[in-house]
């Protein structure tokens, strides 16, 4: 693949016009469109290759599980772990949250003990941990964001003491599009004995990395905001933390023998996946992630997001009253991803026009309403790229937008 | 009235100008007063804002509202027209199907959340509460 034309020939949902128009499709951070390597594996297992893994010992449930399994492996290869059973598979980061705050909180911590979560966390990073630390008595202390929206990593360290357990912060904020310095905060962290979460629903986007070089003990992300179908996801757990924590959901496939008096349980990754699997999207991540690591080790594609970045930094920068959430002072720390507000005009009436226009963005608070509130009370608008986007979108958008907003202020 | 809002409508061909009007009616939208626009008024809907509040004379009811977004007022100036001066009765039988006539069904679905579908709860509630007071 040399040019975005060609990966863009492989997504067909981006052929489609909207209300007649082209559909320009920038709410990537929401969910990614699948290319046609996806939907194939998915139409040939719904209509062929459907029974029920690991169990039978038939063609139909052997050739499932080897494509569940084929799933497992690409995905311990693109996160760059050391083993299979370290790749556990979810619903998506948040059900990975919640595996963790349900077993990991009651197993780990006791009351008056501390998790660190950032101010800038998704809800599916702050609610989990809330629900899990009121039921022992424990809480959360916040690590800031300054007022361009960058981490305050430097505040850590005073954060820390023995009643902190657990820290879990976004590799990328979905608001912020900025890339965290994780690898600090692990080290941090680390120095002090205290294992890291890292939510890696954007960052599995659109950054290089392994977790054996991150060292992070925890990544959890879903597979629909990266070329895969809704409903599947990942936790990423270090297999000695893995084994220490307590099954999540019991049944199905999960255990090693159950009677009456004593079920045992199955060895890791299954200890974690009770009931039948998402085995269909769990697939899927094969040719996913196979098409994202072509897009991630091509410098063509970096150099024409860093462009699409420059760009949209500079024209938005260029209408008045527009001020945007999350600036690094280093341009190469931000990820094509752009929230911001309009002074005067509300972002819900901006996204209703341009989606006239055939824009997709998205407006509100993102599901980080504690962050937007700081900056705004009517919400944000967000677009957000993926490789697929042209400079072409990127200028038509910045033509949409001018025009809505001259619409809407009159 | 219903009627008159889906003719106004009826001349927009294109999406854009609809909401061309939509904006200019937000703008005629009677404001409220700010010291009305408290919580007790407030109407949440997810993305937006909106304040009512209701006014009740000779068997007739009469509404205000405001919205932080334009668009959202736009759609409140076109129900406050229709709710306004009927009786309780009327109001509690209305389906508001008028905005699915003129293409804007999409601002009545929960999921948008937008506050209308909200507002319309809240002036059906108003028009129960006034219709129970005159029955007692």
């Amino acid at each position: 693949m040399n040019c975005v034309e060609e990966i863009r020939s492989l997504f067909p949902a981006l052929k489609q016009k909207v209300y007649g128009k082209p559909l320009i499709y920038f709410d990537n951070a929401a969910t990614s469109h699948k290319p046609v390597s996806v939907i194939e594996l998915q139409n040939r297992m719904s209509s062929g290759i459907n029974a029920n893994i690991h169990r039978a010992v038939h063609k139909l449930s052997s050739d499932a599980t080897d494509l569940y399994e084929k799933g497992r492996e690409e995905v311990r290869l693109f996160l760059g772990a050391e083993n299979r059973e370290e790749i556990i598979f979810t619903s998506g980061t948040t059900a990975s949250i919640n595996l963790l705050a349900y077993t990991f909180v009651p197993h780990f911590m006791k009351k008056g003990d501390i998790i660190i979560i950032s101010e800038e966390e998704h809800h599916s990073n702050i609610v989990p941990w809330q629900l899990a630390c009121d039921k022992i008595g424990a809480k959360l202390s916040i690590l800031p964001v300054d007022e361009n929206g960058i981490l305050c990593v430097n505040k850590l360290e005073g954060m820390l003491s023995d009643k902190v357990k657990l820290i879990a912060v976004a590799h990328i904020s979905n608001v912020l599009g900025i890339i965290n310095p994780v690898k600090k905060v692990i080290e941090i962290s680390h120095s002090h004995g205290i294992p890291v979460l890292i939510d890696g629903a954007q960052g599995i986007v659109h950054t290089n990395f392994s977790v054996k070089e991150l060292d992070c003990d925890f990544y959890v992300f879903s597979g629909h905001k990266i070329y895969a179908p809704t409903g599947i996801g990942v936790l990423y757990g270090k297999k000695k933390l893995l084994e220490q924590l307590p099954p999540y959901m019991g049944g199905g496939d999960m255990v090693n023998t159950v009677t009456f008096k004593k079920t045992t349980y199955a060895d890791l990754p299954l200890k974690f996946e009770a009931g039948t699997p998402n085995f269909i999207g769990a697939s899927c991540f094969a040719p996913a992630l196979k098409f994202a690591s072509q897009v991630r080790e091509n410098s063509l594609f970096q150099e024409y997001e860093r462009n699409l970045v420059l760009f949209l930094f500079e024209e938005l920068n260029k209408i008045e009253g527009l001020k945007i959430l999350g600036t690094p002072k280093k341009i190469e720390e931000k990820i094509a991803l752009f929230s911001f507000t309009v002074e005067g005009v509300h972002p819900t009436d901006i996204a209703q026009i341009v989606d006239k226009m055939g824009v997709a963005v998205r407006s509100g608070l993102m599901c980080a309403e504690p962050l937007i509130r700081r900056f705004s009370d009517t919400g944000i608008l967000r677009a957000s790229l993926s490789p697929y986007n042209t400079m072409e979108e990127a200028e038509q958008f910045i033509i949409s937008l001018k025009r809505a907003i001259l619409m809407l202020r009159g | 009235m219903e009627n008159e809002i889906i003719e106004e409508f009826a001349v927009f061909t294109d999406w854009l100008d609809k909401y061309e009007y939509l904006i200019e009616l937000g703008k005629e939208l009677p404001i409220i007063d700010e010291k009305d626009k408290t919580d007790v008024n407030l109407i949440n809907g997810c993305q937006s804002r909106v304040w009512l509040v209701s006014e009740y004379k000779d068997g007739k009811l009469f509404f205000k509202a405001d919205s932080d977004a334009i668009i959202t007022k736009g759609i409140i100036s076109l129900l406050i027209r229709v709710c306004n001066g009927k009786t309780p009765e009327n109001i509690l039988t209305s389906d508001f199907s008028f905005i699915d006539k003129i293409g804007l069904k999409e601002n009545l679905s929960p999921t948008r959340a937008n506050g209308l579908l909200s507002m319309i709860k809240q002036i059906k509630i108003y028009a129960l509460a006034f219709k129970t007071r005159d029955e007692k």
